[in-house]
This record gives structure tokens, C-alpha cells and sequence, in this order.
């Protein structure tokens, strides 16, 4: 009895000291974002109103959605087809696929601007300097991530016979990949969408160095010098978003494995 | 099992001629020729690798040959792609698709042919009654054992009507009751549906039960192809004899066309030995063990109990160890270290030629 209650009150401190370590940054910065300025203690919701009411902050907002959404767009047409048919056409080049694109995670970001800041200089020759040409960069930033998690969802069926199953019953290899293959992959799919996103809406590094315009996190480095309290806001509510994400990915998952079990 | 057929078959006769199939430098099909009659159902029998399933494959349109020509209803196919064969297939591995209901995944062929709503649901509610799951058409596949899976994967196939019925070791990944309550099932669907049916096994207990005719593979060649009866009866080569369970290699002289098998004469089959000396293939219930026969003194040296029958290995005085196959409630009274005599039942057996003959 003894044990089991040690181990209860010892679960219980672990626990509250990771929410500690995880909430008390988060909750600085909302009791920084909100506290007035001078020396009379007071609240302002005045750095949040920003959010919404500074052009510059809420351009670069939107920006940086659409930046997220493209990224994922592409990422999805390029990486998904590509991979079944690699695993039902073509086995043998998957070693290279798989090489090629985890690629971007040995190389350092630094490295990589430097060397396609030349391509970019076509790039913006050809579409022009707007912001969202990033979404190019941010198409191989991901793939590694994106790999792995729809990787992971083919290998947990059985591909070959599901889609054997599916052309002697009538299915050109179209229909095996829209209507066979793709719906069961949808959970991995969507975890690759959301690290993407995740991904895209912190990223600094390219966007502040191939000098495309304003970004979330651009902008947010830019405040953090003039309006600090703007700048946290921005940065909380960016984080808040992510996680919210994240959570919602966790219950995507969960949504998904309740339809296979219950019984 | 040929007259339960019903009179008008749908099948269509199915033509695999001269096939070859090389991967690389291994050859897994070497001239396979195989003629399948309207309605039959012919299994290919034979241990892994020895090209059975690159033959069922290559019908479905999943391999290709490297020769040869594949026709169905005299129709050449060899170029046809699989979706567009009309072949219901069920695999080994579990198939279905696991987004998709039971019934949807009965429904799916038919949605690909354009069936209205109505149509496809009433079928495919059919052919799950066929096989016993109308029951559980809103289900998963996640939800099912894996008897109902293949089950499930043995609807779908038939849902297309297709013109052939293929199937790929459906019952490997059962076990053995299941397996033997399905085998029986997919005969019976298949006598009412009437549809030409290919299947693929390594077990010769399967092949022998529910197939017209058995073919025994071996090395990418056909070795024999008869039905079970004559199949069990005259094997054509050691290799067969083996296949089917006649596993006791007994040396013998042949005269007169009977054997000196074990101190018994015994009538030799067609293809056997001619004349002197060669082996012969004794199938396990036909060794006797009695008390007091006249057939030679043997040993007792293990009994495995096996439910009906029991398997007991002999060492006989002066000759090799045989494997008797016996009633288990005569096996019981037997242990290890008892003597016994051997006798030889008079059903004519293959003589081959011994190897270093």
C-alpha cells in the first residue's frame, strides 16, 4: 500500500513540475503582454488589441497562415503520390527517397539560404519578390518531418495486397491511390499538415534571410526591439495556436483508432 | 462432389499455355500448361516456391510472363491489365479495406462498375447472406475474426461476378477449425455460384477436399494433374506420392507386376518398375500392425496420438522404419519397445525406380 502511494505522490510532483517548467514561460508572457507600462501596476489589453489593429503585425499574420497552407498544399501533391506509388511501383527507390528527403534535416538552415539564395534570385525574377514565394524553401524545410510521419501510416498497412485487392476488382491505379490507399493514410497525412505548419509558423532563419518580406516570426523580432509587450503577445498567441494544433492532431488520432476497436 | 454441380455453369474455361516466368536467373514458371473446364475448380498444389502462386498471379494479371499465353472463355488476356480481367481474387493476407465498411467493401466492385446505390447495397447484401454475414454488414474489418475477413474478402470477390474466382492460400492465416469449416464453405459457394475457380495450397489435405482436380506442382512444372481419388490412388512420380502423404519408402522386387513389399505381394500401379528391384511408396494406412500376422517382427518406437488415428513408427527387423497410420483405439494399447508384426494391405502401390539403381 505504501509503494503505490509513494509512487501516486511521486507521479504527482513529476507531473507538477513539467507543467511548471512548461506553463510558468507561457504565463510570464501573458503577465508582461498585459501589464501596463510605467510603474502604476495595472492591466492593458492593449498589446493584444495590436494583434488584430497593427496593419504591419496583421499582415504578417495572414502571411504566415497562407505561407502554412501552401506549404502543406504542396508538400501533400508532391510527397504523397510520389510515396505509394515509390512502395507499389517502384520498391527498389525508396532508399533514395528516403535519403533525399531527410536530407534537409543534416544540413544547417544557415547553409541551405546561402546556397539557394541564387536560385532565389530567379525565383523572384520569375513570381516576383512577394513573401510567398517561401513556400518553395519551406517545401524541402519540411519534407523530412512530412516523410516520416506518412512513412509511418504506409507501413501500418498493408499496401501491396490492399491495393492488389483493389486493381482485381476493377481499379485503375488512380482509384487504388484516391479511394484505396489515401484514406488510410489520412491520419498520417494530417500529422505531416500539422508539424508543417507548426514548422512553417516559427521558421526565421530563411524568411529573414532571403528578404522576402514579413513573416509572423520576422515581425516578431522586429517588435521585440520597439513594442516588447506586442512582440510576446504575438509570440503567446503563435504558440497557443500551435499547440492547440497539436492537440487537435493527438484527437484526430484518437477519433481514428476508436472507429478500428470499438467493437 | 462433381454431381451436387448445378447444371447450367456461368464458368468459362480458362487456358494458361506454355507459361514462363523467369526472375532474373531463377525460372519459377517453366512451361506451365493448364486447361480449365467451365465450373471446375482446379487446385494447384505444391510447397513454396515451386511457382503455384506465380501462376495464379500471372492469371490474375498481377505477373506477368516472360512466355506464354493466358485465355479465359477463349479470349487472349495475356496483355490485359488486372482491372480490367474481371477476376474476384482472395488473397492470404487479410485484404479488406479497413476504411470501409463490411458491406462497402463487399460494394466496392461494383461501385467501380457504376451500379446504382440500391443495386450494389442489394448485392452485396446477397453475397454476404452467401456466406453466412449478412449480419454484420455496417461493421469493420478490425471487428472481425479472421475466418469472417476472408469471408468477407470471398463476397467482395464474387460481388463482380467475376469470370474467374482465384484464390491465393485463403486459408494459411486461419486455424485448423476454422480452416477446415471455410474450406467446406468456399466448395459449397463455389458449386452454387459455378464459377471457374483457381486455388492455390501447400496443404494436400485442402487440395484433395475440395477441388475437381489436383494439380501437383513442382519446380515451375506441372507434375501431375488428376482428380483427388485417382490423384491418391496411381501418383504418377515420387514427388507426388510424397505430396500426398505416402510417405513410407519401402525397398521391394518386382515380378509379374506384384511387389515383395514387407514379405506381402502386392499389385504395382501403371508407371511403376517394371521388373527387379526399385522402391515402393506405401501409404501409411495401408501397413497393418498385428499380433500375430505373418508379415515380419518389428519394434514399436513411438506412438503419436493424433485424435481418430494415431501415427506409429515400426523399426522392422532386417528392413527400414515405416509409419503406420492406426485406428487410435488399437495405437492405445500399443507403447514404445512392444513387438509386433507388420502385414501389407493388397491396394496396389507405385514401385519406382531405387535412386541408385
Amino acid at each position: 500500500m505504501t509503494t503505490s502511494t509513494n509512487w501516486r505522490v511521486t507521479r504527482w510532483v513529476l507531473l507538477g513540475l513539467f507543467a511548471a517548467y512548461f506553463a510558468l514561460p507561457l504565463l510570464s508572457m501573458l503577465d508582461f503582454s498585459t501589464r501596463t507600462p510605467g510603474s502604476d501596476p495595472g492591466r492593458t489589453g492593449e498589446a493584444w488589441d495590436n494583434l488584430v489593429s497593427d496593419s504591419v503585425l496583421v499582415e504578417a499574420i495572414i502571411t504566415s497562415l497562407l505561407l502554412a497552407l501552401f506549404t502543406v498544399l504542396m508538400m501533400i501533391v508532391l510527397l504523397v503520390p510520389t510515396m505509394i506509388w515509390v512502395r507499389l511501383r517502384v520498391p527498389g527507390a525508396s532508399r533514395l527517397i528516403e535519403f533525399l528527403c531527410l536530407l534537409p534535416l543534416t544540413i544547417p538552415a544557415l547553409v541551405i539560404v546561402v546556397g539557394i539564395s541564387n536560385v532565389y534570385a530567379w525565383v523572384t525574377y520569375l513570381l516576383g519578390d512577394s513573401a510567398l514565394t517561401l513556400t518553395f524553401a519551406y517545401v524541402v524545410l519540411v519534407l523530412p518531418y512530412s516523410y516520416r510521419a506518412i512513412d509511418a501510416a504506409l507501413q501500418s498497412i498493408d499496401v501491396n495486397t490492399l491495393s492488389e485487392a483493389a486493381r482485381s476488382l476493377g481499379a485503375s491505379w488512380f482509384t487504388v491511390i484516391t479511394r484505396v490507399v489515401l484514406p488510410n493514410i489520412v491520419p498520417g497525412v494530417m500529422s505531416a499538415a500539422f508539424i508543417s505548419v507548426a514548422l512553417v509558423l516559427g521558421e526565421y532563419v530563411f524568411a529573414s534571410l532571403l528578404n522576402l518580406g514579413d513573416t509572423l516570426p520576422v515581425v516578431i523580432a522586429l517588435l521585440g526591439k520597439s513594442e516588447g509587450a506586442t512582440s510576446v503577445a504575438a509570440s503567446l498567441a503563435s504558440i497557443l495556436f500551435v499547440a492547440l494544433l497539436l492537440v487537435g492532431l493527438s484527437f484526430f488520432g484518437r477519433n481514428n483508432r476508436a472507429r478500428n476497436e470499438n467493437a | 462432389m462433381t454431381a451436387t454441380r448445378s447444371a447450367e455453369t456461368t464458368g468459362l474455361a480458362v487456358e494458361l499455355t506454355d507459361l514462363t516466368r523467369e526472375y532474373g536467373a531463377t525460372r519459377a514458371l517453366d512451361g506451365l500448361t493448364l486447361h480449365l473446364e467451365p465450373g471446375e475448380l482446379v487446385a494447384l498444389l505444391g510447397p513454396s516456391g515451386c511457382g503455384k502462386t506465380t501462376a495464379l498471379r500471372i492469371l490474375a494479371g498481377l505477373d506477368h510472363p516472360t512466355s506464354g499465353s493466358v485465355s479465359v472463355g477463349g479470349k487472349d488476356l495475356t496483355r490485359v491489365p488486372a482491372n480490367k480481367r474481371d477476376m474476384g481474387m482472395v488473397f492470404q493476407a487479410y485484404s479488406l479495406f479497413p476504411h470501409l465498411t463490411v458491406l462497402d467493401n463487399v460494394a466496392f466492385g461494383l461501385k467501380l462498375r457504376g451500379e446504382d446505390r440500391d443495386t450494389r447495397t442489394r448485392k452485396a447484401a446477397e453475397k454476404l447472406e452467401l456466406v453466412g454475414l449478412g449480419e454484420h454488414g455496417t461493421k469493420y474489418a478490425a471487428q472481425l475474426s479472421g475466418g469472417q475477413q476472408q469471408r468477407v474478402a470471398l463476397a467482395r470477390a464474387l460481388a463482380i461476378e467475376p469470370s474467374v474466382l482465384l484464390l491465393d492460400e485463403p486459408l494459411s492465416a486461419l486455424d485448423a477449425k476454422v480452416r477446415t469449416q471455410l474450406r467446406d464453405e468456399i466448395r459449397r459457394v463455389q458449386l452454387e455460384v459455378g464459377t471457374t475457380t483457381l486455388f492455390v495450397t501447400h496443404d494436400q489435405e485442402e487440395a484433395l477436399a475440395v477441388a475437381d482436380r489436383v494439380g501437383v506442382m513442382n519446380k515451375g512444372r506441372l507434375e501431375q494433374l488428376a482428380p483427388p481419388a485417382e490423384l491418391y490412388a496411381t501418383p504418377g512420380s515420387t514427388f507426388v506420392a510424397e505430396f500426398v502423404g505416402l510417405n513410407n519408402k519401402v525397398a521391394v522386387t518386382v515380378r509379374d507386376r506384384q511387389a515383395d513389399v514387407l514379405g506381402s505381394r502386392v499389385p504395382v500401379i501403371d508407371g511403376s518398375v517394371d521388373d527387379g528391384p526399385g522402391v515402393a511408396m506405401v501409404r501409411p494406412e495401408s501397413l497393418l500392425l498385428e499380433a500375430g500376422g505373418s508379415g515380419p517382427n518389428a519394434t514399436v518406437a513411438s506412438v503419436n496420438f493424433l485424435g481418430p488415428i494415431s501415427r506409429v513408427y515400426v523399426d522392422v527387423d532386417g528392413a527400414e522404419s515405416v509409419m503406420a497410420a492406426v485406428p487410435s483405439p488399437i495405437a492405445v494399447r500399443l507403447s514404445p519397445g512392444d513387438r509386433v508384426r507388420v502385414g501389407v494391405e493388397q491396394t496396389p502401390l507405385l514401385v519406382v525406380a531405387s535412386p541408385s539403381a
